[in-house]
């Protein structure tokens, strides 16, 4: 291919980047662009292979020009009200689901939630996100492809998101002027800084919870050469989308917050990791950049003290769940596949490029904005002593009003519900697939770190939904996303996938129920990271909460769980014996 | 006097196997004798009895590659009380199963139509050959199975081993040292 | 039992030391081994003869911890023994029923993923998949078979690659990079679909640098990586694991990476 060599050359660009230029230009990573790019790089192309392999949105066949991802998420994915959305696309343009039309016009596949579960069934069309499909919809876009409109001349209103904010607390109530909190942060030091924080009894809410002065603290003491801020946002979790909101709305305090924190630890440089599915906010990201640095807020010589500079790079993922792990998605930052690094040694200590680095979810950095711009007082009105402030929580499902919410932790489910117009509620899956599937006489427990934690994500499950077609969707997600390092992981969700897709298809017996409860179990208790530990977690409260669930689909012939006519259809079609009567039929 | 104790019924078959499990039961040589006072057969490849009745234990040998495979197994699983998958391809599909990586009209074209040595090229098709499964199965993804006896084949001594408890109505237990794959 | 061989002497010693050092030694299943800084359960464990099954694991090259089955009980927790530290005190439960269960059916995980029908392959007799099978007393595969369908390459005139074969231990993978200083391995794609590449400009094993005499040609503990032309050379009876279980070979690796390691 020789228009290889016309490739852009920037040997500076983060090799993410570099890969989707290509994918760009020629709908496909081609060998020859993986070869030079790992001379370039100076990689092996083992590497380079292994990174095109990785990410869902690298293609090493060529995709259609009009490349469209679907999302299959339970709030924002393709089936809607008994339509399958994707196929009606697919029909309309004579395409086969994953695979590019002949022509190359189209390419049309289904990806994981893209975050946009308070706005309908939604796609991303070349990077762009569409939603509020349906069936009309779908037919206009169908048209506009086949009259090869580009997407940039498609009408604007189609692109529109509502970023529907629905509770303010404590946080979304402020508004932070750039550089007022570096401010106070500069006047007090670094030592009181991070005091403050850790008086506020702050702790990351990404879910896990980790106290965050400490985190801070840790990364401050430990040797290194130098020290790094990152900002995960790769909100990944389906039906998470609060930080969408967040990065629109408040990006200056997430910012802010990073580089508070880079002045309390001694960081020269930080890195914001946005998911690939997100990547058309990265213009926004990069204008805010440059105001801030004009405003000098970053660069050298921050608001004039002269011994300190701190600067933020964008680096855009391309599809990979896994890499919301801080330590899988320092791998990714290092221009590598998003597999979990064994720990200890944790990030705080050998973090990226080996040195001690930081990693915070989006909405932690801005609580630590304002804490350093409030107090710590002002935060502690807010929660309850152990989980103190608030939580912003991203809510769809079957509710009148999906969108963003802001609650003080302590607050219990059944008030987030009423809140949000939830009627006729049958469970409420908490902090995403990963979460738990709360029953309804457990709408009295309360968020907070005690009790039900979450990074974010609320689904809802009204009374005529099908909860087995929900344990499917999350045990196919699960086993789309797992690395696949190791092999509980590995392979476990993939046998739990199948188990699944069995129930559903009538072909299971008591005996499977007992299997897929050992299977959750050693899956939970010995895989390598926390994707593999909770990717069970929906089966076992579906299994103990909602046990009828599976029950009802349950056989007590062993010998159907074999399906004999679709192990036959082949050779029927080769044999041309199709309608021969089958004697066990 | 002692009441006769009855008999247990053995039913043994190969489905997409080689004989060589049911050989290797007959590497007994003279302890059958002994077992014989102990057990008899009902249908199996020693009696050509062609129809299943009740039995204490059934001996399934290969795996299930075609239409005919499952109907067999279903109707020893039927009469059967303990069902037992022995040797490999049993277990997980043995040497048949190897068809398992490439498509089935590949595996027929190179057979019968394009393979070295091939004389008058047609893939057959009479109506009393069975129909091909898309895939040779274990026997453990199409019927429930009590339990395992592994080897390729499995070897007298691991036969007996296996029996004798069932004799005793007990648990068989495969010792360590006896278990080998291939 | 290891216990009896104790006289009254070694056991003064042994409490003296408890006494002085005590910072410095964990428990494996009810005994006492001392550790040195920097040491993982499993380093430990193979100085003290303790046996910890593994398969992802080769002394004298750095842990990965993704096969699972040296998973190892601390409180209620399970861990890698391949990649956690030694860490005073710990009580770790190793050869319990409950634990060798789950390395058992981790075993027949990696059975039905792949293409292990052991009368097929070469490496029967000689496959530390097959021995510690044996080992953990892995009667069946109890899961519904995979199958996949993975490239093979035969393109090299000495060296085969069946990638149907490999449980992506990443043996091959550190011990190209580490010892034969090449890097002729990757691992590759997602989940189920993660499956083992070759360095070279083609992805073909004749295109890389690699050679018969490499240890990653011969690390392989399957039959993913074979040296052509060498198959069913040894009679039944007189292959490795014939003759030997894997808990014997283990503490034969450790003993000659040690004398290796001493010696340079």
């Amino acid at each position: 291919m020789s228009t290889v060599c016309e490739l852009p050359s920037s040997s500076f660009e983060h090799l993410l980047h570099r890969l989707y230029a290509v994918q760009r230009q020629f709908l496909h990573i081609p060998p020859q662009a993986m070869h030079q790019i790992a001379i370039e790089y100076n990689v092996p192309i083992s590497q380079i292979a292994a990174v095109v392999a990785f990410y869902t949105f690298f293609h090493t066949e060529t995709c259609g020009r009009y490349h469209i991802l679907f999302s299959n998420c339970t709030s924002c994915g393709y089936l809607m009200d008994g339509h399958n959305l994707m196929q009606m696309l697919c029909d309309q343009l004579q395409v086969i689901p994953g695979k590019t039309r002949q022509d190359g016009l189209i390419s049309i596949m289904e990806t994981s939630c893209i975050g946009m579960c308070d706005q309908g069934p939604s796609l991303l069309i070349n990077d762009v996100p569409f939603s509020r499909l349906n069936p009309g919809r779908i037919n206009q876009i169908a048209r506009q492809i086949i009259s090869e409109v580009p997407v940039t001349d498609w009408p604007e209103t189609w692109f529109e998101i509502s970023n529907a904010l629905y509770r303010r607390d404590l946080l979304l109530t402020e508004s932070l002027v750039p550089g007022s909190a570096l401010q106070i942060a500069f006047a007090q030091g670094a030592e009181p800084t991070l005091k403050k924080i850790a008086r506020s009894g702050l702790r990351g809410r990404g879910g896990a919870g980790f106290d965050t002065a400490h985190k801070w603290q840790s990364c401050r003491t430990a040797l290194g050469d130098t020290r790094y801020i990152v900002c995960n946002a790769d909100e990944g979790e389906p039906g998470t989308f609060k930080d969408r909101l967040l990065l629109q709305r408040y990006v200056d305090a997430v910012f802010e917050g990073m580089t508070v924190c880079a002045a309390a630890i001694g960081a020269q440089k930080g890195f914001l990791y946005l998911r690939g599915e997100y990547r058309y906010m990265h213009p926004h990201l990069i204008e805010v950049l440059e105001q801030r640095r004009k405003l000098n807020l970053l660069g050298s010589q921050i608001l004039g003290q002269a011994d300190f500079q701190f600067d933020i790079d964008i680096v855009v993922g391309a599809g990979a769940y896994i890499c919301g792990e801080e330590s899988a998605l320092i791998e990714s930052l290092e221009g590598k596949p998003g597999i979990p690094r064994i720990r200890p040694p944790f990030p705080v200590t050998h973090g990226y490029l080996g040195q001690p680095t930081v990693v915070n979810n989006v909405e932690t950095f801005i609580a630590a904005a304002f804490i350093a711009l409030k107090g710590d007082e002002w935060f502690k009105t807010r929660g309850t002593e152990l989980s103190t402030g608030t939580k912003i929580l991203s809510i769809s499902g079957d509710c009148k009003f999906p969108g963003v919410y802001e609650y003080p932790f302590g607050t219990c489910i059944q008030r987030i519900l009423d809140d949000c117009h939830a009627k006729n509620v049958q469970a409420v899956q908490v902090g995403g697939p990963s979460g738990r599937l709360i029953h309804p006489q457990d709408f009295d427990r309360v968020i907070s770190f005690e009790d039900i934690s979450t990074g974010g994500s609320i689904l809802i499950f009204g009374a005529q939904r099908d909860l087995l077609i929900i344990h499917r969707n999350f045990a196919h997600f699960f086993a789309h996303e797992s690395c696949g390092f190791c092999t509980p992981c590995r392979v476990g969700t993939r046998l739990l996938k199948n188990h699944l897709d069995k129930i559903a298809n009538d072909r299971s017996t008591m005996v499977d129920m007992l299997e897929i409860k050992r299977l959750s179990h050693l899956i939970q208790h010995n895989a390598h990271c926390g994707l593999g530990h909770t990717a069970a977690n929906h089966i076992l409260d579906g299994l103990q909460n909602f046990p009828h669930t599976f029950e009802h689909h349950l056989q007590n012939d062993f010998s159907a769980q074999f399906d004999l006519h679709r192990a036959l259809a082949n050779a029927r079609q080769i044999d041309q014996q199709s309608d021969a009567e089958n004697p066990l039929d | 006097m002692m009441p006769i104790k009855p008999k247990l019924r053995i039913a043994t078959t190969s489905l997409a196997g080689c004989f060589g499990c049911h050989m290797s039961f007959l590497d007994m040589d003279e302890r059958l004798e002994k077992l014989l006072e102990q057990v008899e057969f009902d249908r199996s490849p020693f009696t050509d009895i062609k129809q299943c009745g009740p039995c204490d234990i059934g001996l399934i040998e290969g795996g299930v590659c075609n239409v005919e495979n499952v109907q067999v197994l279903r109707e020893f699983r039927a009469q059967c009380t303990t069902l037992i998958a022995v040797g490999a391809c049993a277990i997980n599909g043995g040497v048949p199963a190897l068809r398992n990586y490439f498509e089935m009209q590949d595996c027929l074209n190179e057979v019968y139509l394009s393979g070295i040595g091939v004389i008058n090229p047609k893939i057959p098709n009479d109506m009393e050959l069975p129909l091909l499964l898309d895939k040779v199965y274990p026997v453990n993804e199409v019927v429930l199975i009590d339990y395992y006896l592994p080897g390729c084949p499995p070897s007298a001594d691991d036969f007996l081993q296996l029996l004798e408890p069932l004799l005793t109505g007990q648990s068989p237990i495969l010792s360590k040292i006896h278990l080998r794959y291939d | 039992m290891p216990g009896r061989s104790i006289n009254k002497a070694m056991l003064r010693t042994l409490w003296i030391n408890m006494m002085t050092i005590s910072s410095s030694t964990i428990r494996i299943d009810e005994q006492e081994i001392f550790f040195e800084a920097g040491q993982t359960i499993m380093d430990a464990a193979m100085a003290a003869n303790i046996y910890i099954p593994h398969l992802c694991h080769y002394p004298g090259l750095p842990p990965s911890g993704n096969c699972r089955l040296c998973v190892v009980g601390i409180g209620n927790r399970s861990v890698a023994a391949c990649i956690t530290p030694a860490c005073a005190g710990q009580e770790i439960r190793n050869n319990t029923a409950e634990l060798n269960e789950v390395r058992k059916v981790v075993t027949q995980m990696l059975f039905i993923e792949g293409n292990h029908i052991c009368p097929t392959c070469e490496k029967t007799g000689n496959c530390k998949l097959q021995a510690i099978a044996y080992f953990l007393g892995m009667l069946h595969d109890h899961f519904p078979q995979f199958y996949p369908h993975r490239e093979l390459d035969a393109s090299h005139p000495h060296i085969l690659l069946d990638r149907s074969r490999c449980i992506l231990c990443d043996l091959c993978v550190r011990a190209s990079r580490e010892i034969d200083r090449k890097n002729v391995f990757a691992i590759a794609g997602r989940g189920i679909q993660a499956h083992l590449i070759v360095n070279s400009p083609s992805g073909k094993l004749v295109d890389s640098t690699i050679k018969v005499t490499d240890v990653a040609t011969t690390i392989c503990p399957v039959g993913a990586i074979l040296i052509k032309e060498q198959g069913y050379q040894t009679p039944i009876g007189q292959r490795i694991y014939d003759q030997r279980t894997i808990r014997e070979t283990a503490q034969q690796e450790y003993v000659s990476a040690k004398a290796k390691n001493d010696a340079d």
